[in-house]
């Protein structure tokens, strides 16, 4: 044998053990959560877990929701994690229908407010948060137009050329604004929202395919030519904190806004399916709501977790959110994405 | 006599018989990309055509009546072709620069040329649209049309030519070309009709990169284009995030796969592979010595730094904006005390140790894999070569989204590879693969069989054989390719976001979660992190071309 034989023989061998090594065996000492890229808590909190449970927790990050939800269900039948956290109730309906979670009713499930209820308790509420239209004070007092304060409002001539949005078939928060203009004009109303979107086309509307290219490159807050994007409520304490300010350079439009809500689920068929129900009622605690905040920028779902100082003084609570019925929101979504996608393109 | 001659003579009478040899240098890389690659694409395919538990092509049936669709399969060969030629029209010139020519700062500039590839698309995006945005600095909008995606496709694919020509081109005795011009050939005709034709696998081996990458363009379409303007790639992705429409995506990622086959297959038979055999060992070329050929390299290489220059330009300066107002550091600053002042959510430092650690191991993996696979091109008979040459090309023409998923549905048993964190080198080794065996196999195939046949009468074994001939000749292809291999890894972020993975981002994964928050502390962390991802990929690229250039260069 030439030695030539002899180092790639090496090289394979090495590769295999590398590759054995690497393997994870998930033992029954540790819960595995599957969640998405924007996942957060402190470090005092996660290993306040491991202090209250004995458990290990090991993070799996995989992408955006939609990602993540899409791995959860290829894998249902054998699962590459215990518990899974970041659905939110855009998709909600075909996680349940597709059968990947099995119902826990979380300890501190009574300190939620029922409307957040999800059937047959598959599923239960962590956090949420509001998706608003966000201005930027200074751009509209040097263009002379007052802030609007409705979605009917973005249409007019004053607004012209002025908002960002995101595509609702690429971004979370573009589905979320989609939703808030139907439930604002529903089908089969003489002005419903196909007519109010062409309107807002007319009016010079630009799409971002995300939330980071709108917010960071089209706003004008962030050096941008628009005034109006699309965003959450919580974006102006989020600039406060992350900009070193005073006072926020950007506040909300209080209508028109649409609530997201994100749950956390046990997974069928879990190798840790104790574990991952002591994560669920952990997510639920009052100490780990009120780390979630600063971490993610929602709101705790957990009525009983206070709000740290600088979300209460900057945040605006919107009027009357759009909250709608996960089901409503699984039979339309595709048609609605679809007929703004033809909407858009015309 | 010495007695190896007799056992090596073998290797000098069988070139066309069967060669166990080449049996096991083409086992190793089929082996590796049919079980990290073919097994994962089919499962996750099968599995998206699946409906009701029985296979159903009605789908494609569907997606190929689809006018919408048809438009983004037109749109999406438009671009690429436009973007290849491009790309091939501006780098050519710079290729003979670096080939032809020595000049102060040349090694800094080649190693900076690499720096666009490795750029998270979200950011160059950015820095294309202030210059060419509504806002822009050069006062024309051309957000949402065609030349915008095209410029971004120049700036980021002009290294791939540029440096796979020119380690080619550097290697064609200047003789040949001189000769012609002693015979009367104008320089124009001498370049015509000798070097042009003796790059032609070299250029056509590069422009197939740029075409491939181009074709499945993904962040820079998204970015720049508009809802018009889409390729078939970000189709497959809105297919499957906003639908949930696995059997579309599917039956989009094999369409787009047998789109690429069969371009590929058309171009092969196109560009036949010439095989050009040369001596030439590059020693360093001499100075520009005339007045017009010092105004050529002038001219040239501030073009080049124009064209790649002016986005990471944008970027530096950006960089250096403090969040709070005025110039500064404060952006370097806040990125290693992030992780103290706000909430924990991305440490830069940890990014940056696992970007090298990955891009090292995927790099090792890559070169591996992809000399074997160019050793065997070079060797294998003209059809099983023609067909493997197509075949490790295909990773670069599929979906992240494809080979994402496909990992997860392929790779549970029996290890269960599926959250393992191997499976991100693995990930980024798929895209390094073409690249190496395209930078390197030119060269292989132009290595002299007289060389090798002298080596091997002299007594020398197959393995010193090999080093002293073939590893010598190809040295600067391999550290081309070495250097590619790299920087995909760091830069790589479309495969590595679909991988479920355990949480240990690299750096463009901790740039993308910093942007995705308000505020003006993460945004200059995420800009700054860029500058840090493209200085360490400069400094990478002047260390691997250091540590080459002592082997490469000199006589055999």
């Amino acid at each position: 044998m030439t030695r030539i034989y002899r180092y790639l023989l090496v090289t394979v061998a090495i590769t295999i053990a590398i590759v054995a090594t690497a393997c994870s065996s998930a033992g029954s000492d540790e819960v595995v959560l599957l969640t998405h890229d924007s996942f957060a808590l402190s470090d005092e909190t996660l290993a306040a877990f491991t202090e209250e449970t004995g458990l290990e927790l090991v993070i799996t990050t995989a992408g955006d929701a939609g990602t993540m939800l899409n791995q959860a269900i290829l894998t249902k039948d054998n699962p590459i994690a215990d518990v899974i956290y970041g659905i939110d109730n855009t998709f909600l309906s075909r996680a349940i229908d597709a059968g990947i979670f099995v119902p826990h009713r979380a300890a501190a499930i009574d300190s939620v407010s029922p409307v957040l209820y999800v059937r047959e308790d598959m599923a239960t509420p962590i956090d949420f948060g509001d998706v608003c239209v966000n201005y930027d004070i200074a751009a509209l007092s040097v263009a002379g137009v007052p802030a609007p304060v409705s979605l009917a409002d973005l249409t007019l001539p004053a607004y012209r050329d002025m908002l960002v949005v995101q595509d609702p078939a690429l971004s979370s928060p573009g589905l979320a604004f989609l939703m808030a203009t139907i439930a604002e004009y529903p089908e089969g109303a003489e002005y419903d929202w196909k007519a109010y979107w062409r309107d807002l086309f007319a009016n010079g509307v630009a799409v971002s395919p995300n939330w980071t290219n709108a917010y960071t490159s089209r706003f004008s807050w962030s050096g941008g030519d628009r005034p109006l994007v699309v965003s959450y409520a919580s974006s102006p304490p989020a600039e406060v904190l992350f900009g070193e300010l005073a006072e926020a350079p950007t506040a909300v439009m209080a209508q028109g806004c649409f609530r997201q809500v994100e749950f956390a689920g046990v997974l069928a068929g879990a190798s840790n399916e104790a574990g991952a129900r002591l994560f669920v009622d952990f997510l639920l605690e009052r100490l780990t709501q009120e780390d979630i905040p600063l971490n993610m920028f929602v709101y705790p779902t957990n009525t009983d977790a206070t709000l740290p100082d600088i979300f209460a003084r900057y945040t605006t609570f919107p009027e009357q959110p759009v909250v709608m019925e996960p089901g409503t929101i699984e039979m339309n979504r595709e048609r609605w994405i679809q007929e703004w996608i033809d909407i858009a393109r015309s | 006599m010495d007695p190896r001659v007799d056992r090596y003579r073998t290797l000098l009478t069988r070139t066309a018989r069967w060669r166990p040899g080449i049996a096991v240098i083409i086992a190793i890389p089929v082996l590796y990309l049919g079980y990290f690659f073919v097994y994962p694409v089919i499962s996750i395919t099968l599995r998206g055509l699946t409906v009701d538990g029985s296979l159903s092509l009605q789908v494609f049936a569907d997606v190929l009546k689809d006018d919408s669709l048809q438009g983004v399969a037109r749109f999406t060969m438009l671009q690429a072709f436009l973007s290849t030629v491009l790309t091939v029209a501006f780098a050519l010139p710079a290729a003979w620069v670096f080939a032809r020519f020595s000049f102060r700062g040349k090694r800094i500039l080649l190693a900076a040329s690499l720096v666009p590839f490795v750029l998270p698309t979200l950011v160059v995006g950015s820095a294309f649209l202030t210059i060419a945005g509504p806002n822009g600095f050069l006062g024309v909008d051309l957000t949402g049309t065609l030349w915008l995606i095209l410029a971004a496709h120049v700036f980021y694919n002009y290294a791939i030519v540029v440096r796979g020509v020119s380690s080619f081109w550097e290697r064609i005795d200047p003789r040949i070309e001189a000769a012609a011009r002693t015979l009367g050939a104008s320089p124009w005709t001498a370049f015509r009709t000798i070097t042009l034709p003796i790059l032609r696998p070299a250029i056509a081996s590069t422009s197939a990169l740029v075409f491939l990458f181009s074709f499945t363009s993904f962040g820079v379409v998204l970015l720049l284009g508009d809802l018009r303007h889409t390729t078939i790639e970000v189709e497959i992705w809105r297919q499957t995030t906003a639908f949930l429409r696995l059997d579309v995506a599917s039956a989009l990622a094999i369409l787009q796969l047998l789109g690429i086959g069969a371009i590929l297959i058309a171009y092969g038979w196109f560009h036949r592979r010439t095989s050009i055999e040369f001596a030439h060992t590059a020693v360093d070329p001499p100075r520009p010595h005339t007045a017009r050929e010092r105004w050529a390299v002038r001219v040239i290489i501030g073009s080049m730094i124009v064209i790649l220059g002016t986005p990471l330009g944008v970027l530096i300066a950006r960089s250096a904006i403090n969040p709070t107002g005025g110039i500064g550091l404060a952006n370097y600053q806040n990125l290693f005390s992030l992780s103290d002042t706000t909430a924990a959510f991305i440490d830069p430092m940890l990014a940056i140790r696992n970007s090298l650690a990955f891009a090292l191991a995927a790099a090792s993996i890559g070169l591996v894999i992809g000399v074997l696979s160019a050793i065997a091109l070079t060797h294998a008979r003209k059809r099983t070569a023609r067909a493997f040459d197509v075949f490790v090309m295909l990773p670069l023409g599929t979906s992240a989204v494809t080979i994402g998923f496909g990992f997860l549905v392929a790779l549970g048993s029996p290890i269960d590879l599926r959250t393992s964190v191997v499976l991100i080198p693995i990930a980024h080794s798929l895209v390094a693969i073409p690249f190496v065996v395209r930078t390197t196999a030119p060269a292989f195939g132009a290595v002299q069989h007289q060389l090798r046949e002298a080596a091997a009468t002299l007594g020398s074994s197959r393995w010193r054989t090999w080093w002293s001939v073939d590893a010598r000749l190809v040295g600067a292809a391999l550290l081309v390719a070495a250097a590619f291999a790299f920087a995909i890894s760091m830069g790589e972020f479309g495969a590595t976001s679909f991988i479920a993975r355990p949480n240990s981002p690299t750096i463009p994964i901790a740039i993308f979660r910093l942007l995705g928050r308000p505020g003006s502390v993460p945004f200059g962390a995420a800009i700054a992190l860029s500058t840090v991802l493209a200085a360490v990929t400069g400094v990478a690229m002047l260390v691997i071309d250091a540590v080459g250039h002592k082997r490469v260069r000199g006589e055999l």
